[in-house]
């Protein structure tokens, strides 16, 4: 296999990792102030990913370091071109982790309440900017002849790509609520968690079904077979989960949505081979596996970087789901 | 232009920010884990109780630290993309490798284990709890090793070949046996220790004074800190001196600028204080000691050092028209600071810890209601040494390879970079705050006993 392939599918690993793990982090974060009523049951609902939440955000920082390392065109023209996203993503990412430390430390209620908001902000904002940052990706953004980006922040704002921004900021609060019912042993609060995520759940298959639509209109990945059965096909899991749902199954409606997040993240990245990033100008200036990669040599370093390590992360982050599988109840808030 | 200045303004501001934190979580880690190792070897029941309660405590305090500092180091990877796409561009096929694998190598492994250790209490058994912290401390160590590494390329490149208008890895052994990395690493991480060290000795100085019920507990963790501070610092200061004699050859320039050496000399002066004169290219005024900056480089009273004004002709030659000289001002100063403050923190580690071996040091609360006081030292030291070592690279972002001017994103308005500035200095102002609040709350309502839990 090249490896300049193996990168790319390396990169859209690592991207279905972080959606299906970030995505639910994200969601508890976005679902922490309506479900949560009273202080104890936000510390039980922050408790279900306080061991993970940072592991899982890693595969957002090693997609980026990845990026770097194998195609550093894509990394330079994509971060600096989405420069005003990123810091709000940013500041965003700074506030939530630090306020999952600092949350406990002090009883007053407004210093809580403060922390709690910076949770939900800071997870609402990036679910929201992956979304749109995605759509972008697929419908191609202002690139120039020199692989730099020659347009603004705005321009990365139309009705499609908020449309995206939306669709999952549904789908990862659908996926959190699904995660917390699987968490928690707190009757009354799961009761909310599953009433939440049938709400947020047919809203986000009524998005996803215009996104869809959208996406067939505003770009090509339509016209290649595999993206097209992908998306589909998660679209169709994304459903089952939801009904899943219906019928109590927390265990069924969290990996239904797990599957449908991860096979959209395969739709797109297979909608978009062999480019990374699509040029709206013109489509010689799209970089591409082959345009933007680094040396042969430097791949194949990091290639048997990768498949060393990659497996071992997997098996301790694994371990550590392990560790903590029993649903968590006032016993643990102890801590 | 404007773009380019608050660009690094903005990386500076990150980097020395990030760099308050980082060198606890490095030195703090290893000591949480020894105190927990502790807790797991010793027998009996009442001191096992009492290094965990220890355990919890300082485990607290990294865990505070800890946050902050992977947030900005988030800031940090994307930095490069964001302001500094020409320099990811160029610098890509080598730069990307060394952070993919700190990702790899390092961050999941001092994240995850951080969850289970911090969670895992009751769920793993001591030994097993003991060893996460173990590949906490192994993780951050990692983590800064990687990002030396990517850090010695820029300050001498090796293993690599300039084609396609790029600098490409032709040697990954090369980067990573870089012997730049071997300073810079030795050095972060012995500064690491010393801070961790002066913050255990801080924070035990002010119980000891402050919280009559605990000092039995936390005289012992004085004389630790005070031991384990002494250790870092002369680790510190040795490896400064080798990384400063191997200077000589990998970056002249930066070396006579920390010493504001501006002709060449056999035997070369040591200026201990000096009158800068950049547009004149000389020293106004110095006091200086004859053959002493000769003797630091060669350990012998002669030895030829090139001087500043030598070193900006040849590399004129050699790269064409320009200032290769870098702010002389600054880095002599800040190279002053760094090593004084060294030397002084060095006095009150041993001085204490000889007051507390002794068990005398309960006569002397004068030096122990000082030492809180003290603890911006190491940090303002770190920060120092920073700066010699970040600036003394300039005007190149990559010495002999690339500028720093030509590396920014050229799609980047002035406007932009002003609004993430701004955003950027003011969030660390508050986290930093509020996190310094939770500290100081902590460490007051938190008492440390022979009986009762943490």
């Amino acid at each position: 296999m090249e490896l300049t392939l193996f990168w790319f599918i390396l990169i859209a690993v690592l991207f279905v990792g972080f959606f299906v793990l970030e995505g639910f982090d994200y969601g508890v974060g976005i679902l922490l102030p309506f479900t949560g009523k009273s202080d104890r049951e936000r510390r039980l609902i922050i408790r279900t990913i306080g061991p993970v939440w940072d592991g899982n955000e890693v595969w957002m920082i090693t997609a980026g370091g990845a990026l770097f390392a194998a195609f550093p065109h894509v990394y330079a023209t994509m971060f600096s071109g989405f420069y005003l996203a990123l810091f709000l993503m940013l500041m965003a990412l700074i506030m939530r982790g630090v306020a999952f430390e600092l949350r406990d430390k002090h009883q007053a209620l407004a210093w809580r309440r403060t922390w709690d908001g910076a949770i939900f902000f800071g997870s609402f904002l990036p679910a929201f900017l992956w979304g749109v940052a995605v759509t972008d990706l697929l419908a191609g953004v202002p690139i120039g002849p020199g692989k730099t980006y020659q347009g603004n922040f705005l321009d990365l704002l139309t009705v499609y790509s908020i449309l995206g921004g939306l669709t999952f900021l549904l789908v990862f609060a659908y996926h959190g609520a699904a995660f917390l019912g699987l968490r928690l042993s707190d009757e009354g609060l799961k009761r909310r968690a599953k009433l939440f995520g049938q709400r947020l759940g047919g809203l986000a298959i009524l998005s996803f079904v215009l996104f869809m639509a959208m996406t067939h209109s505003h770009t090509d990945l339509f016209a290649k077979g595999a993206a097209a059965m992908a998306l589909i096909a998660a679209a169709a899991v994304f459903v089952l989960g939801y009904l899943a749902l219906q019928r109590n199954s927390f265990k069924g409606a969290f990996a239904l949505s797990s599957g449908a997040i991860a096979l959209t993240t395969a739709a797109v990245f297979l909608g978009l081979f062999p480019r990374l990033m699509v040029s709206s100008l013109n489509p010689a200036w799209s970089l591409t596996v082959e345009n933007a990669a680094s040396t042969p040599y430097t791949l194949s370093v990091m290639t048997v970087a990768a498949v060393c390590l990659v497996p071992v992360v997997l098996i301790y982050q694994g371990w550590c789901y392990y560790v903590f599988r029993r649903r968590i109840s006032d016993g643990d808030l102890g801590h | 232009m404007e773009a380019l200045l608050l660009s690094r303004w903005q990386f500076a501001i990150t980097t020395v920010y990030h760099f308050l934190f980082v060198p606890v979580t490095l030195g703090l880690s290893i000591f949480v884990a020894i105190l927990e190792t502790r807790s797991v070897a010793v027998q009996n029941a009442k001191r096992r109780s009492t290094y965990r309660k220890l355990t919890k405590f300082f485990g607290t305090l990294f865990l505070i630290n800890f946050s902050l500092g992977v947030v900005t180091g988030i800031v940090q990877e994307f930095h490069f993309g964001m302001n500094w796409s020409e320099y990811s561009r160029f610098m890509g096929d080598i730069f990307g490798a060394p952070l993919a694998l700190e990702a790899l190598t390092a961050f999941f492994l001092e994240s995850t284990f951080l969850g289970i250790w911090l969670f895992g209490w009751d769920r793993l058994s001591p030994k097993l709890h003991c060893a996460c912290i173990w590949l906490v401390a192994l993780g951050s160590n990692l983590s800064a090793f990687w990002i030396l590494v990517a850090n010695s390329f820029m300050q001498h490149p090796v293993g690599y070949a300039i084609n396609n208008g790029r600098a490409e890895m032709t040697d990954f052994f090369a980067l990573v046996t870089n012997h730049y990395v071997l300073g810079e690493y030795s050095h972060a991480l012995a500064a690491g220790i010393t801070t961790g060290g002066f913050v255990v000795l801080a924070v035990s100085a002010w119980k000891f004074l402050r919280d009559v019920p605990s000092r039995p507990v936390f005289a012992k963790t004085l004389t630790w800190g005070a031991l384990y501070m002494a250790l870092g610092i002369f680790a510190v200061m040795g490896s400064g001196h080798l990384h400063t004699q191997y200077l000589r050859e990998a970056n002249p320039m930066k070396l006579s600028s920390m010493e504001a050496l501006w002709e060449t000399a056999d035997p070369a002066p040591f200026a201990a204080v000096a009158k800068i004169n950049m547009y004149e290219s000389k020293n106004d005024m110095e006091i200086a000691i004859p053959g002493l900056f000769s003797f630091m480089l060669y350990n012998r009273p002669e030895g030829e050092v090139r001087g500043i004004n030598d070193l900006q002709t040849e590399y004129e030659r050699q790269y064409g028209a320009g200032d290769y000289r870098p702010d002389v001002v600054g880095l002599f100063w800040c190279f002053r600071i760094m090593v004084g403050l060294g030397g002084l923190m060095l006095a009150l580690a041993a001085l204490t810890a000889i007051l507390s071996l002794k068990k005398q040091i309960a006569a002397y609360p004068c030096l122990l209601k000082i030492i809180p006081w003290l603890l911006p030292l190491p940090f303002i030291a770190n920060s120092a040494g920073w700066y010699v070592a970040e600036a003394g690279r300039q005007p190149w972002i990559v010495v002999g390879l690339q500028r720093t001017a030509e590396a920014i994103s050229p799609n980047l308005s002035a406007g932009e970079v002003w609004l993430s500035l701004v955003g950027f200095t003011v969030i660390y102002l508050i986290l930093a705050i509020a996190a310094l609040y939770v500290a100081f709350r902590f460490i007051r309502h938190t008492a440390v006993t022979g009986e009762g839990g943490l």
